[in-house]
């Protein structure tokens, strides 16, 4: 029998595995996969390691900070700074037609770009600092308010309120159109106010981290162990039932599988909603925004090609629209992430520039194999094409390829549409109609590598230590 | 544990919660959080850490007695006072 029985292996799982371990709980973290990471991973392809999820760390705070969620999550996993071995990023951009903002880990440089381009604006813009400053994350009363509406309030330019919401919702909308405004304060302060960053080894670095914690301090897991099934006696979870039909008991069930993947496991056929919460809708839509995402490796590092920053946001029109696909790729925007412009104390040995732009599940997941290896191969040049309007022209110096589309995501994730970012209505308590069910990572409403780990732990918080 | 020896105690918890705090200032009658940066996330954890260590259960309802040093050692003196150091 175990204490919690945690479904998923990824970075919220493993983190509330690493709380529950630590506090002496018989702890088992279930992975369907054969390795950890679920949506954040890693792998290596003809001699080369790459990283998928991964961009770069938010919430990036100098050592010795003792405020905010990156200080919060060492101190809850007892490990220190240097751990994460992270480097700060060189600098990062929003480019739009004709008009680009440049930032990096000091809110100064952001400050001053607004003040160059949108003159009329900066005071406008030190108001929207001083109310995100103010933000409580905490309170749930802001939580659902439109950000779209509460910066046309305070903007009058609207290219700056789509130049500010490109790499928001990109970095974490789970919400079509428009961002809750307390999803974009979090979001505006891990990426503007806080900055970011990347440890030199990559999000490999952070996942053994952490599994090594974990299982060091007694914590199971089991890799190719897909749940086939919670089960449910009498409204409550008893355990779980592997896909190869091993039973497992357990006093309650954390799952990172997504809301509407977990409420198919539980074997309890119960499909309509029900209290206490009256949003505690059980037929929530699974999300609908998922990615491809290009790769290609360089046998020169970018900034001898002029181009040093590390992570570019483009949009190719002044609106910026974020929305599921209608074609299989959406070229209109994306985000170039060049890892090697960090500034890290010896340069990675591989050089790789990825781009990620919005793409259709459901015509990537309709095609036959032969037809998606050739689809991959076009869309890879048509992303590729779309993003060098932004960047310095790499293609000539090219030696290998890769590319991930919504396909891989379900694959790896197991999530519904391979919605990287979740349900848009997302379930910040946790809880679920099971009194001994809880949900963490993307659908309790955190999102990225900082923001699933902070997830993982406030639920282990929350549900799993208390009794 | 005498009421010198839970303080000690609390230093050390407070030490594994908080490696960077300088702890050495601290006066006890002052709550914690006006002192060093400490979230409800880390009184749990010194709630968690005197299980962990002392097998000692405190409800929920008393979280509040750990706002000092001085109202956590006079809350805690009559649960620890068989605990041996």
């Amino acid at each position: 029998m175990y204490d919690t029985i945690i479904i998923g292996a990824g970075m919220s799982g493993l983190a509330a595995g690493i709380r529950l371990a630590y506090f002496d709980q018989r702890v088992c973290i279930l992975e369907r996969h054969t390795t950890i990471g679920g949506l954040n991973s890693f792998y290596r392809l003809r001699g080369r390691d790459y990283d998928v999820g991964l961009h770069a760390l938010t919430n990036i705070t100098p050592k010795g900070t003792k405020k905010g969620p990156l200080a919060r999550l060492l101190r809850q996993l007892r490990m220190s700074w240097d751990d994460f071995q992270i480097s700060p990023q060189l600098g990062s951009q929003i480019a739009f037609p004709g008009v680009r903002l440049d930032f990096n880990n000091d809110m100064d440089l952001l400050r001053a770009e607004i003040a160059r381009v949108f003159p009329g604006q900066i005071d406008s813009f030190e108001n929207l600092i001083e109310q995100i400053v103010d933000y409580d994350d905490l309170d749930p009363s802001h939580t659902e308010l439109s950000a779209r509406e509460q910066l046309a309030l305070l903007f009058s330019e609207p290219l700056l309120v789509e130049m500010l919401l490109c790499p928001l919702m990109y970095y974490g909308s789970a919400r079509e159109h428009d961002m809750d405004w307390g999803q974009f304060s979090i979001m505006f302060r891990s990426i503007f106010m806080e900055g970011l960053g990347r440890p030199h080894a990559g999000v490999r670095l952070i996942l053994k981290l952490l599994v090594r914690k974990f299982r060091t301090l007694g914590g199971e897991l089991k890799l190719r162990s897909g749940v086939e099934r919670i089960a449910v006696e009498n409204g409550r979870v008893v355990g779980v039932v592997l896909e190869g039909g091993q039973q497992l008991e357990a006093r309650r069930v954390l799952s990172s599988a997504g809301w509407c993947e977990t409420m198919r496991l539980c074997d309890d056929g119960q499909t309509v909603s029900i209290p206490p919460k009256d949003r505690l809708e059980l037929n929530r839509q699974a999300g609908r925004l998922s990615f491809c995402e290009t790769i290609a490796s360089l046998d020169l590092e970018p900034k001898k090609l002029g181009h040093t920053s590390a992570i570019t946001f483009f949009n190719d029109s002044p609106n910026f629209d974020w929305q599921q696909s209608s074609t299989p790729c959406d070229l209109r925007s994306g985000v170039i992430c060049s890892p090697n412009n960090f500034d890290y104390q010896l340069p990675l040995s591989d050089v790789t520039i990825r781009i990620t732009v919005l793409a259709s599940h459901a015509y990537w997941q309709s095609l036959d194999e032969p037809t998606y290896k050739k689809e991959k191969l076009r869309w890879y040049d048509r992303i590729t094409e779309s993003a060098v309007r932004f960047v310095s022209d790499y293609r000539l110096r090219v030696i290998d390829t890769d590319m991930f589309t919504p396909k891989t995501i379900v694959r790896f994730t197991g999530h519904d549409n391979g919605a990287i970012y979740g349900t848009p209505e997302k379930q910040l308590d946790g809880i679920t109609h099971l009194e001994n069910l809880f949900i963490c990572g993307t659908d309790q409403g955190f999102v990225g590598i900082i923001g699933s780990i902070t997830s993982g732990i406030s639920m282990a918080n929350m549900h799993c230590l208390r009794d | 544990m005498t009421s010198a020896e839970i303080k000690q105690e609390i230093l050390d918890i407070l030490h594994d919660i908080a490696p960077d705090e300088d702890l050495s200032g601290l006066t006890d009658e002052v709550n914690f959080r006006d002192q060093i940066e400490l979230d409800s996330m880390d009184f749990l954890d010194i709630v968690m850490e005197l299980r962990k260590r002392h097998r000692i259960q405190i409800p929920e309802e008393d979280y509040e007695q750990l706002a000092s040093m001085q109202s956590t050692v006079t809350f805690l003196e009559p649960l620890m006072k068989d605990v041996k150091v």
